[in-house]
């Protein structure tokens, strides 16, 4: 009571706390979970799938699984059978490659992803130098690591490549190659020379209409008809060059986008320095376009990394292949379920972070041309 | 220094290799050149690897008997008919595929992308993990694990999984009833085609009349009352000349109803629940590219949350969501075809596959799958040209 007679002088009246409903753990839950009765019955809704849902992955995942054993026998606690995946590991990872070779596959894959790294840590200098080197330079030091045959090193046929290493061959040769066959199409489908455009037209928008499927199946039982008499080349091969015309297709028009968001005023100031045409691009144009379209390359990539998995149908044993070819061992008959977890597992680490790259470089390049 | 305007010249004209008319000719001549010869080489290493291996070139095959058979067909088809009639079956069976899973993915997406962007924190996180775990695991994936790891285990006919007394779901594929059409039944469809016609000009009559005197119709509801009404009353003059055939466990298997094969389950789920996670974020992205100014004056305007959405938000909305959700549906199409891994027969698992190793006519057959699916993404894209062209902002 004393309190409604206490006087304040202007300007010193306490602030009243808020009520408890509004703040803290019970007003977040007010504001985001049952701001209304629809919130409210999609909030139950929500919490009964995920009852329904998480307790019997987690118990079959973690607590119920067998980690530990050598064989089929030591599963027996009715949850994953992680025995098996541990088994096969190293089969996942390098295919029929020889075992005694393994190191190859090794030293060239800490190569490639130390230029990687190096590329994405922002501080690191010699960005250039190090980008040359992985574009250029290191595919001719890892065929000759993968495939051998010269110095020294014993020839292993490419019908030995699989697994992990065969997808990451793939996606990346499909990518590093495509990048520059994109770039001579993006500028062709621009030109202003009739012939030229409409050549580059018609490859883009033939490969991007049909389905890279069908593209494999022409690679495996067509080129060997279109080659001369005696002419041979090996079914990775030719899966590589149908994946690379494939994904050129796609790259050429992630790469007109950045060519189309460059404002003509940059052309123009080129063409009045008295730039010809391939100084303009290589000095001017492409530095930008291509700075623009690093996420639609990322993004590409991905789509490419996870069409990789296509291989498997024209008899490459790649990641998904060989994963799928274990699971129909009869030592191990029944435990496809945990092969096809684990290679989800896998291909959504790879594809999660690059996507997450890709939207954090995205953000980053917003430096101006954004209209 | 001062020159006489007259005796200027014209400045020399630079010398014919450096003129951009003729060096642009010379360089299409050469590419064209290249491309050509490129082509005929190929040509000319084809005939002559085919006359080697004695194979006979063009499309006479279609007419031979296939001699094989196919689990599921909408059209006629037995082991006598001929590779012609394979592909139709082919390409029925992937238009069946990707026109249902269009159907089911956009309303998948639509769900999932509205999820999103629900103020339920609950919800929206629900359908992020959903989005980022699906999109981010390859579809060849998620078709195995539908196929191998989850249909594999439904149980043998016997035990089927029943639902209603009318669905069943077991290891031979999904049982469901199936309609028979007895005579009288046209009348409901020719009932029904008096309806869309009548709603047309309906529409049409009430939108005139709203901008002319500003007074609104409920089109919405008359028109589903004379959609569902008028078949109905021709189905109850007619005395229901519809009834279904129920599935029956006969032996080891069912008889009778609707049969769908594991096969077309497994690829059907996967080519949906997929393309749900890219059409949710497409949703997502057009309904975020619409102003919030623009809620807030329907708002200030006296409209309802309602309205708003649907007059104001969503025909913005679909501008910039319908040009990406067309190639979402031309993406599911084209993904259609990895039901070769899976042996649903669809268009390159019956044609690319069965008869290309039967017929051994690789040239022909791929060029007539690529020639397809070419078809059909080119249909698609002009006509997604022509609706940009129609929906394009147009500015004052």
């Amino acid at each position: 009571m004393n309190d409604t007679t206490q006087r304040y002088a202007p300007g010193e009246h306490p602030d009243m706390a808020p009520p408890a409903t509004a703040v803290g753990a019970i007003g977040w839950m007010r504001q985001n979970l049952f701001s209304s009765p629809l919130n409210v019955a999609l909030t139950l809704i929500g919490l009964y799938l995920l009852w329904l849902t998480v307790p019997p992955v987690v118990d079959w995942v973690f607590l119920n699984a067998d980690w530990v054993g050598t064989d089929r026998e030591t599963c027996t606690s009715g949850g994953a059978c992680w025995v098996f995946i541990n088994m096969r590991l190293d089969q996942f990872m390098y295919g029929f490659y020889p075992s005694e070779q393994r190191w190859r596959v090794d030293i060239a894959f800490v190569i490639f992803a130390s230029c990687i790294v190096w590329l994405l840590i922002p501080r690191l200098p010699a960005k250039n130098k190090v980008g040359i080197f992985a574009l250029f330079i290191y595919p001719i030091i890892a065929f000759f690591l993968l495939s051998g045959g010269s110095f020294g090193l014993e020839h292993v046929e490419t019908p030995k490549w699989g697994g992990l290493m065969l997808t990451l061959v793939i996606a990346v040769v499909g990518i590093v190659a495509s990048l520059p066959i994109g770039v001579v199409l993006a500028l062709g489908r621009r030109s202003n020379m009739p012939i030229v455009r409409s050549i580059c037209v018609t490859f883009i928008e033939f490969w991007r209409g049909v389905p890279l499927i069908t593209v494999l199946f022409m690679a495996s039982v067509m080129f060997p008809l279109f080659m001369p008499e005696g002419v041979n080349f090996d079914k990775l091969l030719r899966a590589l060059i149908g994946v690379m015309l494939f994904s050129s297709a796609y790259m050429a028009e992630v790469i007109r986008g950045g060519l189309q968001a460059i404002p003509k005023g940059q052309y123009e100031a080129a063409e009045a320095l008295g730039l010809g045409y391939w100084k303009m691009m290589y000095l001017i144009i492409l530095p930008q376009a291509l700075k623009l379209v690093i996420p639609g390359i990322v993004n590409t990539f991905i789509g490419l990394f996870k069409d990789t998995t296509l291989v498997l149908i024209i008899g490459l044993f790649d990641f998904l292949g060989i994963v799928q070819a274990a699971a129909t061992d009869p030592k191990w008959l029944g435990y496809s379920v945990e092969g096809y977890v684990f290679c989800a597992f896998v291909y959504w680490c790879f594809c999660f972070s690059m996507s997450r790259y890709s939207i954090h470089l995205e953000n980053k390049l917003h430096t101006g041309h954004k209209r | 220094m001062q020159t006489d305007p007259s005796k200027m010249t014209a400045p020399a004209k630079p010398p014919i290799w450096n003129d951009p008319v003729y060096r642009g000719i010379f360089f299409q001549v050469l590419v064209l050149g290249a491309v050509v010869l490129f082509g005929l080489s190929i040509f000319d290493n084809t005939t002559a690897n085919l006359e080697r291996q004695g194979i006979a070139s063009g499309f006479g095959f279609m007419e031979s008997t296939a001699g094989f058979g196919i689990i599921t067909h909408l059209v006629e088809y037995s082991e006598e008919s001929s590779y012609g009639r394979a592909f139709l079956v082919g390409l029925f069976n992937t238009l069946l595929v990707s026109l249902i899973g269009i159907v089911l993915a956009t309303v998948l997406g639509l769900l999932v992308g509205v999820a999103r962007l629900s103020k339920n924190w609950l919800i929206s996180k629900m359908a992020t993990i959903y989005i980022e775990v699906i999109r981010n695991i390859p579809l060849l994936l998620q078709i195995f694990f539908w196929y191998f790891a989850v249909l594999r285990s439904v149980p043998a006919p016997r035990d089927s999984v029943v639902l209603a007394d009318a669905f069943f779901l077991n290891n031979r594929g999904l049982y469901s009833p199936a309609p028979i059409f007895e005579s009288g039944f046209s009348a409901i469809l020719i009932a029904l085609l008096v309806g869309i016609v009548t709603v047309f000009f309906l529409s049409r009559w009430a939108r005139r009349r709203q901008e002319a005197t500003g007074q609104p119709f409920h089109t919405v509801y008359v028109s589903l009352a004379i959609l569902i009404g008028l078949p109905l009353l021709a189905a109850l003059g007619t005395g229901m000349p519809l009834s279904w055939e129920y599935p029956e466990l006969k032996g080891f298997n069912f008889v009778g109803g609707l049969v769908m094969i594991p096969e077309f389950v497994a690829l059907l789920l996967a080519l949906s629940i997929y393309t749900a996670a890219f059409i949710a974020e497409i949703v997502r992205a057009g309904i975020q590219a619409v102003n919030h100014g623009q809620t807030e004056a329907a708002y200030s305007l006296g409209i309802r949350p309602g309205v708003t959405l649907r007059l104001v938000i969503l025909p913005q909305a679909l501008r910039v969501i319908i040009p990406p959700l067309t190639s979402q549906y031309l993406n599911l199409a084209k993904n259609s075809s990895l039901a070769a891994a899976i042996a649903y027969p669809d268009l390159v698992s019956v044609f690319a596959g069965t008869v290309l190793n039967q017929t051994g006519q690789a040239v022909e057959v791929i060029a007539i799958t690529m020639a397809v699916y070419l078809t059909l993404s080119l249909t698609i894209s002009l006509f997604m040209n022509w609706y940009n062209d129609k929906m394009a902002l147009v500015e004052r």
